[in-house]
């Protein structure tokens, strides 16, 4: 083969280059795109809602008149289903994935498993809802509840936990594991002392992505029978009820609710327009909510991170 | 790690004790129609205000028919109806023991809009008939088909979805069957959606409850109905309604009350309350109340414990609310 010259070495180079440019160019064209959509979609609800963003919004409940109407009953129970629902999901995906990664023996039944997580983590929420209604509402008994609200949503959740649980166990080098057998630990004591702390700003982010992803969801809730119109808060622990008796420790996972989502679908479909700078206004909260608890899984992971010393 | 300890053993504590029975008493449970919704949440929203917050009640959206069947699972005190009950649904709530009031609370005005710029002055029930009818389907798609002297032009139809008791009353009274229509037209459940899509087209039409067209004037335009050849069209309001002229597209929705539930202190006020105020507010959320006199009627039937429907089941389009109110009802 002929040596290339300098020129077509250089030649060569360019065009390289120039791919390289271009590619570069779209990658931000794209990311552009996808910012400008959600910045547009924020400011959009922003302006429209913008008469709303009053404390009254946010202490008033829904009303016929779109002016008083708010958002009280929705954001508490949008809150305290997320509650529910990180507390039956987190230890029983974060489990179910150390068990996965670090205990179970490699053989068909353990791949049958890990395909079919894989699948729940793809079956449309409605299905999820159809499910906790024969099960959580009438077979256990729960009722239209927070508590139904929040077990359906865990289900739905717990997939891409123990798939995110199982990623960043998998990211931490074998050594870590080796060293800590070769010391005499126990597999427990390794994973205690180890695996799960290290892992835990991956399983974090992952618990976080889910819960975003939980807030958003309209058809479970509403097929395990979520109310549209409540003007009550769920009995806080330990205060007076209107019966003279006091309200148990628990007492609220038992009560009626509605969450965002049902909110809002419920005024863009009134009849008054005024409605609609309601509903604009509670997207721009719910937006906010998914935002500041992806913020607080970013902070979270950085303040691990710092710790991890391997 | 203690406080996550403790937090979890709380947490698994709250599971246990939790049990079947629900925690609040004095609520008043109410389910149903998303068309009589408005009227309700009105109702209850000034109740709990009369009642300075000792009453609670709650109002969920499933639909009429999913109403009536958490209704005749004795889940709610209350089920919004926005057509009578059906047989299946009677059969249902007999077999579960439950009796049960019929009261009409408004009348809905079935609105057909039109696009403010269409050359539409009028319409007649012979004209949406051949419009709608299942048979149109795939056949029907210019204005000059149906009458000559109108344009050439395509019709765009909007309706509101096969789960919507507007879309059974309307083929009830138009077709002249429940449920029988064509399909291949714009379905939406969100009645908004509808508007928005008449408002944009010149060669649209479409019908849907009263209130949506009574918020949107601007933006639409209301059709006289023509009932029969020879008669004049009558444009829906609230005194074609209420005297009976806005036919076959006018018609009463309703609550049902649980007997049961009925001899509860916080129900029977909420029932009072409703039949004391529904006047009012439903004409507040742009509904056709009742004559005065119907309310107190449905109040003295409570207490001659007057149970079951006056319909037998069947749908039934064009009666008057005092001659439905003096039927003898069935359960």
């Amino acid at each position: 083969m002929k040596p290339l010259t300098t020129e077509e070495i250089r030649a060569v180079i360019a065009r390289g280059k120039l791919k390289d440019t271009l590619f570069k160019a779209l990658g931000i064209l794209c990311l552009a795109f996808g910012l400008l959509v959600i910045v547009a979609l924020i400011l959009d609800m922003a302006i429209k809602g913008a008469d709303r963003f009053t404390l009254d919004f946010f202490l008033n409940f829904a009303s016929r008149r779109a002016t008083q109407a708010g958002i009280l009953s929705a954001w508490v129970g949008s809150l305290l289903v997320m509650f529910v629902t990180a507390l039956a999901a987190v230890p029983l995906g974060v489990a179910a994935g150390v068990y996965l990664e670090e205990y179970a023996p490699r053989n068909w039944m353990t791949q049958v498993i890990e395909i079919n997580i894989a699948n729940l983590a793809a079956v449309p929420s409605i299905v999820y809802g159809l499910l906790a209604l024969g099960i959580f509402v009438y077979q256990f008994g729960f009722g239209q509840s927070i508590l139904s609200a929040g077990l359906t949503l865990a289900l739905l959740i717990l997939p891409i936990i123990i798939v995110a649980t199982r990623e960043a166990i998998r990211a931490i080098p074998a050594m870590i594991r080796e060293g800590s057998m070769a010391v005499g630990a126990t597999r427990w004591q390794t994973c205690r002392y180890h695996i799960i702390p290290y892992a835990m700003p991956g399983i974090l982010t992952g618990v976080i992505i889910g819960l975003a992803r939980a807030i958003g969801e309209t058809a479970p809730i509403i097929t395990i029978g979520a109310l549209t119109f409540i003007a009550f808060l769920p009995p806080a622990p330990l205060t007076a009820l209107p019966d003279g008796g006091t309200a148990g420790l628990f007492d609220w996972v038992m009560a009626p609710f509605t969450v965002m989502p049902i909110q809002i679908f419920n005024w863009t479909s009134r009849p008054d327009p005024a409605f609609e700078i309601n509903a604009a206004a509670a997207g721009f909260v719910l937006m906010a909510m998914v935002l500041a608890m992806n913020a607080l899984a970013i902070w979270l992971r950085y303040r691990m991170r710092k710790n991890i010393k391997w | 790690m203690m406080k996550h300890r403790i937090l979890s053993a709380l947490a698994l504590a709250g599971f246990a004790m939790v049990g079947a029975q629900p925690v609040l008493a004095q609520v008043v449970k109410v389910d149903g129609s998303s068309t009589v919704y408005p009227i309700t949440e009105a109702v209850a929203e000034d109740f709990q205000k009369a009642k300075k917050n000792a009453v609670k009640v709650t109002v969920g959206i499933s639909g009429t028919g999913g109403g009536f069947k958490k209704f005749c699972r004795g889940e709610i005190d209350v089920s919004d109806a926005s057509r009578p009950i059906l047989k299946a649904e009677m059969e249902a709530c007999k077999q579960a023991g439950i009796q049960y009031y019929e009261l009409p609370v408004a009348f809905d005005a079935i609105t057909v809009v039109v696009n403010p710029k269409s050359f539409l002055k009028d319409i007649s029930v012979e004209q949406l008939k051949a419009m709608w009818e299942p048979v149109a389907q795939g056949k029907v798609s210019k204005w000059n088909q149906i009458n000559p002297a109108w344009p050439d032009a395509p019709i765009k139809l909007f309706g509101p979805g096969a789960d919507s008791g507007t879309f059974d009353y309307f083929t009830e009274a138009v077709v002249g069957k429940a449920k029988s229509s064509r399909g291949d037209y714009t379905a939406s459940e969100d009645d908004n959606v509808l508007v928005q899509g008449i408002s944009r087209d010149v060669n649209a039409i479409g019908y849907f409850g009263y209130a949506y067209y009574a918020e949107n004037t601007g933006k639409l335009k209301a059709l006289p109905v023509i009932e029969k050849a020879g008669k004049a069209g009558v444009a829906p309001s609230e005194k074609t309604v209420l005297d009976g002229s806005y036919q076959p597209l006018s018609r009463p929705i309703f609550i049902y009350v649980n007997a049961k539930s009925y001899e509860k202190p916080e129900v029977k006020e909420f029932v009072e309350y409703y039949m004391k105020e529904g006047a009012k507010l439903s004409k507040e959320v742009k509904y056709v109340p009742l004559p005065a006199k119907a309310y107190t009627v449905n109040l003295e039937h409570i207490a001659k414990k007057k149970l079951g429907t006056v319909f037998g089941g069947n749908a039934e389009v064009g009666v008057t609310i005092e001659a439905l109110q003096k039927r003898e009802g069935s359960l």
